[in-house]
């Protein structure tokens, strides 16, 4: 026995709560595991229900992810619902909108959607927005952005909807399904990571209500305050595309073996380098290309960085790249692979990109691949609107990454059909060109003035080097001058740089 | 030149024009024209087919081009071709005729 208040600074400790009594013991719960977790009260039947139970009024802010791309169900979903019950004026915050969320155009029309924060918009909704569709100018920010505007809690989540393809009764949830093969696969959930963390609420949306625990996981049930099984969460094949195929046209690869060889030519290609390549056609096959520098000259990759694609794990599988950090699995092999390779890791948006992050992986990176729609003779790019000047891109990682490397190198085509990709004056500036270093095009590659040891090295690797002007006029006099869109005086999109300052506004398209 | 019966040239392929060129009644040159770059490019293509057509002496036709992003030397080979074709001519200039 003892006397609590005699025990010595008692007083002092915190989280005592006093005498231990038999008393405040809850009752055991002898049931099996397997029947307790049938009875989880995070799991409601249908998201009516969830939405009611967070509470969700008009004019809060609701958060998605883009994870499963132009297969995504959930947020048609959601908005129908949130339609049907009535809440009006909310701000939708996505981490990306693309072609297949054009149905938004109805509720934005009928009130529901206020206002919308994305990376990108494509299609009918991108093409409704550049026409005037909303009073409320989109707000775009790059990854990094979104994730320290989060993060700062300057973008305030009040629920977060999030698809996840696979999730236990407690919301343990995954971007893949290790209890069957079946079903859809996005890898990893990065940009849905954070939200999930900062949102007062969370839900998550899945198609596959798996046993506890579902490990390891994307998102820890300590985040999640719901979970609803729906049909189907999205369209496997939208989500993820087989394996991403390899480029045959002539002019993207003559593009990748300019941008490999100026890799090599860089100073940066030395063992343990690290990189981050994209997606398109020209990025591809420079990994492939790459790969086989890699192989001759026996260098390995450190890590590689992204927007992960089947070329990159393919790299891993073989002892040429050595770890994997994958905010977005772009095709089903680099998915698979977050699930089955131990150093294939995902990570969130922020340890990706924020600015606000110190330890940011994009900070780390020797170089990166991007594409880019425009690139003016300052080097600034455009990956936002097309030569119609309507909004049909998104700018994701782009002046993050391009900020963060050492050596950023931009591949785009001198032409796209008749249109130059290297202009005077690009119509909307996602990255300033203080952050690009080196353009590559078919025919020829510029380099940044304030890099004149880059351009050096390509000189005496002797590769085509030319100036950003000259590429500029040889674009102009083989297609001719184009004239300037005709923009309206209405702003339909604002354009955030990575630290959330503007950087440039886009305006109405007039037809 | 004189256009007797409906000529066509081009193809809808990417960085192509499809040019079709009829008889009309009356003088003047028609032209009606949709283009994937007609912001950019509209008045230049329509340019390019009328100097042309000029160059062959054509001065009275129906001309309908969709335009898929060609350059203007395209624009003006498809026209010829048309042109050409439209008049059951085969009097070709190869060094280019008229054109620059």
């Amino acid at each position: 026995m003892f006397d609590f208040d005699s025990i010595p600074h008692i007083k002092e400790v915190s989280a005592c709560h006093g005498v231990y009594d038999e008393k405040n013991l809850n009752e055991k719960d002898p049931v099996s595991f397997d029947e307790r977790q049938q009875r989880s009260k995070k799991v409601l039947p249908d998201l009516e229900e969830a939405i009611k139970r967070v509470g969700l009024k008009d004019g809060m802010t609701i958060s998605f992810h883009h994870h499963f791309r132009n297969g995504d169900y959930v947020i048609n979903m959601v908005m129908d619902v949130i339609a049907k019950m009535g809440i009006k004026d909310l701000t939708v915050a996505a981490s990306s909108l693309t072609d297949c969320h054009w149905p938004l155009i109805e509720h934005i029309k009928n009130g529901v959607i206020k206002h919308i924060e994305t990376s990108g918009l494509r299609g009918k909704l991108g093409d409704a927005v550049s026409h005037g569709l909303m009073d409320f100018p989109v707000i775009f920010r790059s990854h990094g952005g979104r994730a320290a505007a989060i993060e700062t809690g300057e973008l305030h989540i009040d629920v977060a909807f999030l698809g996840a393809p696979s999730c236990d009764p407690y919301g343990n949830a995954n971007g893949y399904n290790r209890d069957s093969e079946e079903g859809s696969c996005c890898g990893s959930l990065g940009y849905a990571k954070l939200d999930a963390l900062y949102a007062d609420k969370c839900i998550i949306i899945t198609d596959h209500l798996v046993s506890f625990p579902n490990t390891p996981f994307g998102i820890p049930e300590s985040q999640v305050d719901y979970v609803v099984k729906v049909d189907n969460i999205g369209d496997p094949n939208g989500i993820m595309s087989g394996a991403t195929r390899y480029t045959k046209n002539p002019k993207e690869l003559l593009i990748a073996q300019y941008a490999t060889n100026a890799i090599v030519a860089s100073g940066y290609f030395k063992n343990n380098f690290s990189m981050q390549m994209g997606s398109g056609g020209a990025s591809l096959a420079v990994a492939r290309y790459l790969r086989e520098k890699m192989l001759e000259q026996d260098i390995k990759c450190r890590f590689a960085l992204g927007g992960i694609t089947g070329q990159i794990v393919q790299m891993h599988e073989e002892g040429l790249v050595k770890k994997i950090l994958d905010v977005q699995s772009f095709d089903l092999i680099a998915a698979n692979s977050v699930k089955n390779n131990r150093f294939h890791q995902q990570i969130d948006a922020s340890y990706y990109a924020s600015y606000v992050n110190k330890g940011a992986a994009v900070n780390q990176l020797d170089f990166v691949i991007l594409s880019a729609l425009e690139v003016d003779v300052d080097f600034n790019v455009n990956v936002m609107t097309g030569s119609d000047g309507v909004i049909r891109g998104a700018v994701g990682g782009h002046p993050d990454t391009a900020a963060g490397a050492s050596m950023t190198i931009v591949v785009c085509p001198l032409l796209r059909g008749r249109i130059p990709t290297i202009c005077t004056k690009v119509n909307t500036v996602c990255t300033p060109g203080r952050t690009v270093d080196v353009v590559v095009t078919d025919q020829g590659i510029a380099v940044n003035p304030a890099r004149p040891e880059l351009y050096e090295r390509f000189v005496e690797a002797g590769l085509p080097v030319t100036t950003i002007e000259k590429l500029r006029d040889r674009a102009e006099r083989i297609a001719g001058k184009p004239e300037p869109i005709k923009y309206g005086e209405k702003i339909v999109g604002v354009l955030m740089y990575r630290d959330n300052t503007v950087i440039d506004v886009i305006r109405e398209v007039i037809d | 030149m004189e256009i007797k019966k409906t000529g066509v040239a081009g193809t809808m392929e990417s960085s192509d024009i499809i040019v079709r060129i009829e008889p009309k009644n009356t003088e003047g040159v028609e032209l009606t024209l949709e283009s994937a770059v007609m912001q950019q490019y509209g008045r230049q293509i329509e340019k390019v087919i009328r100097e042309t057509l000029e160059g062959l002496g054509v001065t009275s036709a129906y001309v309908n081009a969709v335009d898929k992003g060609a350059l203007d030397c395209t624009v003006a080979a498809r026209t010829l071709a048309a042109a050409y074709r439209a008049a059951e001519s085969k009097d070709y200039v190869w060094n280019g005729g008229s054109i620059r």
